[in-house]
């Protein structure tokens, strides 16, 4: 412990204008956080319901169906969208291209743009359809 | 600050620096490619069934070309996941005692939780059809 108190902590959120690169970089570290605690937690839910039969699967039907849950999948679906599309434009970054300030702003945006549009187009197939 | 002298700073062991942390970073970067096209396989997966309910996905599971790139999204999941929130830790846990227990303890419950789910995977794909 000897970091000296009057420095200031990464990431100084309280000093930088927000930007679209700022905004995407914090998404993928959240999105990242929750697909792997709430996100894995389901996955081991689901395919322990498969493999329990029809009744198992009936209590997660149930919960998927409820208000709460719904919102809480609709929530993964568009951590799974913007985390996927940040991930690939972070591995594009990781190569060194795409640096220059306007690229990398647009590109950004995208990725929020594009989650939340793969989000309502997903949702509105699935409810659409009545499932 | 590279990341090398920053390695040395936080106290990562020697063997761990220089041309090993160049390979750890590519090690990362190949599960997250893996992860991304297992990502995209299940999400089209799902779309492609006829129906989600308990027998459509344990037929889907029960056959090789659903339940081998299940089993490999487990494990790539589970994997990507850890290596994620270990970044996460060492950037905001600052005590070392406290790291390294946090990420014992996460890699635990990462190979816990994927041992689960491939244990009802295999109950899927090798149980009596329903």
């Amino acid at each position: 412990m000897a970091r000296n108190p009057s420095r200031p902590l990464s990431p100084h959120l309280t000093v930088w204008r927000w930007g679209p690169g700022m905004v995407v970089s914090i998404l993928h570290r959240v999105t990242g956080g929750a697909l792997s605690v709430a996100g894995l937690a389901l996955l081991v839910w689901w395919l322990a319901a498969i493999a329990g039969g029809p009744a198992a699967f009936a209590d997660l039907a149930a919960a998927a169906k409820h208000p709460v849950g719904l919102i809480v999948l609709i929530g993964i679906s568009w951590a799974f969208f913007q985390h996927l599309l940040s991930g690939m434009r972070h591995l594009v970054l990781d190569t060194g291209a795409g640096y220059e300030l306007g690229t990398n702003k647009s590109w950004a945006l995208a990725t929020i743009v594009g989650s939340i549009a793969l989000t309502i187009a997903l949702w509105a197939n699935i409810l659409g359809a009545g499932a | 600050m590279s990341k090398i002298e920053n390695a040395a700073k936080v106290g990562i062991p020697d063997a761990f620096q220089g041309h090993q942390l160049g390979e750890h970073w590519i090690r990362e970067r190949q599960w997250s490619a893996a992860m991304l096209l297992l990502g995209i396989w299940l999400l089209a997966s799902l779309l492609m069934l006829p129906g989600l309910d308990q027998r459509t996905l344990s037929e889907w599971l029960r056959g090789a070309s659903g339940a081998v790139p299940m089993a490999l999204f487990i494990i790539v999941s589970f994997k990507h996941g850890l290596d994620g929130l270990k970044v996460v830790v060492d950037d905001y846990v600052q005590d070392d005692g406290n790291r390294f227990l946090l990420i014992g303890l996460l890699s635990f419950i990462a190979i816990g939780g994927a041992g689960i789910a491939l244990f009802a995977l295999a109950r899927i794909a090798f149980g009596a059809a329903a």
